[in-house]
């Protein structure tokens, strides 16, 4: 499904990536861990289409087509997610309107009509209660004012709305507390299907406990460095990240 | 002949059509004689820096259009506020349309102020109230020697308007240039309610400018909220002087929503004479092009315990060009009072252009005085959130700056008049959302 090749990427001229290479398969959830600075987010945002980001090198595929040069909403309309580390507040839209924008803009740029109001809000109604969301939360300004675990269940809440075929978790373990972290996980897990993909990129294992990936990856200085199965995520939690950085320099 | 004589030399002419043994016209012959040794005011002065009348006063106005044209309501409904029952003040070319308007004497009176200047049962609020706040500055005075026809809206004590009342002012100016000088009165007495909405609209391509005076009087405890929307076309200019004196405890708004015209200057003054009184004055400009909005604020606070609210919100694209000046004025006995302001503003172009200036003049010892401005773009982040969502980049950006001015438009107490503003914005920016903000 996504098919990364050879990636190299910079941001104001300075190169995060360094040739990384990813292939994640329908039906797989792969882990992406590293250190602080190792290009995660980076690669979150490049997938999703950021433009601040200058691509100097490799491919990205989404079902074999090249996305770079798609726009940010088109690979959206593809089905790419990102489910953001920092989600931005938005005064005056709710989340409810911000849905609604979001998945009649798509549905147009895929050519089918608005969808009906009556299946909107039985959609809504349906992915809120998987998400353990309060009704009146769908009617507060988007992001504005809400917890740090708030603002991540909102996320998978837009997941589950959207449906994509690849969704992108950045760090969405930070800020939740282990019941939050439960009810995402468990969110994640009720919209995986053979059809799509999840990418988890994240610092700690503990996610991991309750998303259990088929492939974990090591990002470190641009590079995935090293790959493994889910014991990979333990190890990495038992012994951090300096063994790994010791192999790759010696 | 420059436009300053050309209006000095018709004050003969107009004299006929007034009385002039009217006391009132003792006030006109003074405001002639002051706006004769002012004039017009030039960018020397510091409140008129960044905005040059110049290329507007250079037209050919027809100063009285003594004509009357007829409008077809079918042809400007649009305009109004047609999904709400309302009183309505329409005049056409600076004169009064009867039949597009709805006055009423019944416990309140909105009506005219050319009746109310020339009949007898008007007589003591006219005496009390005409010209009283009203500056004596070029244009104000240039407005009061020719005041003769505008809205005259008089709340006496303990009444609640029963339905909102829209001032609407067309000029259709057909043959040529035109100007107008609609002067407003509106008093509200002790405990007393009423929501106001004025516009502006020019339905021609020829020039129009509009020098308008609005006075304000908000008796104990009454509430009142004004609504200004200012969509008018690039031929047509506006320079809207409001003055409002409030007293103890009572509450008034201005709401102006500047989303169109040439040049807009609004003088915008609060004068605070109780106790325990809160002015709001809130702004929201999104203009393009070459237009030019500029608000200069006044609140003036005199007596102790009292607060203001300056929230103004500003979007410029193009070549577009913005003036915020807000001055506060606190003064020694004005003790505890809160006053904040604040100037946001968001430039879509390289080219776009905000003066933003603050003027606090505080005497008083205790008192709680905020002021702040921002000048910035839209936020990246947040519109690669909302792409990241298969929203477009013109929706997202619309969707940035409808949350940017939201609070303002949240303040906006008719439902279906934040219904319209929200359709308006969302004309402007080129969108349709599928849903109000």
């Amino acid at each position: 499904m996504l098919e990364i090749k050879d990636l190299h990427a910079s941001v104001e001229g300075k190169e995060i990536l360094k040739g990384l290479n990813l292939n994640v398969k329908a039906g797989e959830i792969h882990a992406i861990m590293g250190p602080n600075g190792a290009g995660k987010s980076t690669l979150a945002n490049i997938v999703a289409g950021k433009e601040e980001y200058e691509v100097t090198q490799g491919e990205i595929l989404l079902d074999g087509e090249d996305i770079e040069e798609l726009a940010t909403e088109e690979r959206a309309h593809k089905g790419v997610f990102l489910s953001f580390q920092y989600p931005v507040e938005i005064p005056g839209v709710t989340v409810t309107n911000f849905m609604k924008t979001a998945i009649n803009e798509t549905r147009k740029a895929q050519g089918l009509e608005e969808m009906p109001a009556k299946d909107m809000l039985k959609k809504i109604r349906e992915k809120s209660e998987l998400l353990e969301i309060d009704r009146k939360f769908l009617s507060r300004s988007l992001n504005e004012g809400f917890s740090g675990g708030e603002k991540k269940r909102n996320e998978i809440f837009q997941m589950a709305m959207m449906e994509p075929k690849l969704a992108i978790l950045d760090e969405t373990d930070s800020g939740l507390d282990i019941d939050a972290l439960r009810i995402v996980a468990n969110g994640v897990n009720k919209l995986k299907s053979a059809e799509n993909a999840v990418v988890v990129i994240t610092h700690y294992q503990r996610l991991l406990d309750h998303i259990v990936p088929d492939y974990v990856h090591v990002l470190y200085d641009g590079k995935i460095v090293k790959s493994g199965t889910k014991e990979l995520a333990l190890e990495l939690e038992e012994k951090g990240y300096d063994w790994i950085k010791e192999e790759i320099n010696a | 002949m420059e436009l300053k004589e050309k209006l000095v030399s018709s004050f003969l002419a107009f004299e006929n059509t007034v009385d002039v043994d009217a006391p009132v016209h003792d006030i006109r012959s003074q405001a002639i004689k002051d706006f004769e040794e002012k004039g017009f005011p030039t960018k020397k002065e510091e409140a008129w820096k960044y905005t040059s009348l110049n290329t507007i006063l250079k037209h050919d106005y027809i100063v009285f259009p003594d004509h009357e044209n007829t409008i077809e309501f079918r042809d400007v409904k649009k305009y109004f506020l047609h999904d709400l029952d309302t009183y309505k003040i329409v005049f056409i070319d600076g004169q009064y349309s009867s039949h597009l308007s709805e006055t009423t004497h019944d416990k309140i009176d909105v009506c005219l102020m050319s009746s109310a200047l020339t009949h007898d049962k008007y007589k003591v609020v006219i005496d009390n109230y005409f010209n009283k706040i009203a500056k004596h500055d070029g244009l104000t005075s240039l407005n009061t020697a020719f005041s003769k026809e505008g809205a005259y809206i008089y709340i006496p004590k303990n009444k609640l308007a029963d339905k909102p009342i829209q001032i609407i002012h067309f000029s259709t100016g057909k043959e040529t240039a035109q100007m107008l000088q609609p002067r407003n009165l509106i008093v509200v007495e002790e405990n007393s309610h009423v929501q106001i909405i004025e516009r502006h609209q020019s339905l021609t391509d020829n020039p129009v400018l509009t020098n308008s005076v609005t006075e304000i009087f908000v008796d104990k405890r009454a509430i009142v909220d004004y609504y200004k929307i200012q969509n008018d076309n690039e031929h047509a200019s506006l320079i809207d002087n409001t003055f409002i004196e409030q007293q103890a405890q009572s509450i008034a708004s201005v709401h102006t929503f500047a989303f169109g015209g040439n040049i807009t200057r609004n003088n915008l003054n609060f004068y605070q004479k109780g106790e325990g009184i809160d002015s709001i004055l809130n702004g929201i400009t999104i203009i393009e092009g070459k237009q030019h909005v500029d608000h200069n604020t006044l609140v003036h606070h005199i007596e102790p315990n009292c607060e203001s609210h300056q929230d103004y919100k500003g979007i410029f694209d193009e070549r577009a060009t913005g003036v915020f000046n807000g001055k506060i004025i606190v003064n020694k006995e004005a003790q505890k009072t809160n006053a904040f302001q604040s100037n946001n503003n968001i430039l879509l172009s390289d080219r776009a252009t905000i003066n933003s200036k603050p003027q606090l003049e505080i005497f008083a010892d205790d008192v709680k005085c905020s002021h702040g401005c921002t000048i910035g773009q839209l936020d990246d982040n947040a519109l690669f959130y909302m792409k990241s969502r298969g929203i477009g980049e013109k929706e997202a950006r619309a969707l940035l700056m409808y949350a940017f001015a939201n609070n303002v438009l949240e303040s906006v107490k008719i439902p279906q008049l934040k219904s319209r503003i929200n359709k308006l914005i969302a004309n402007k920016l080129g969108v349709n959302l599928g849903f109000d903000l």
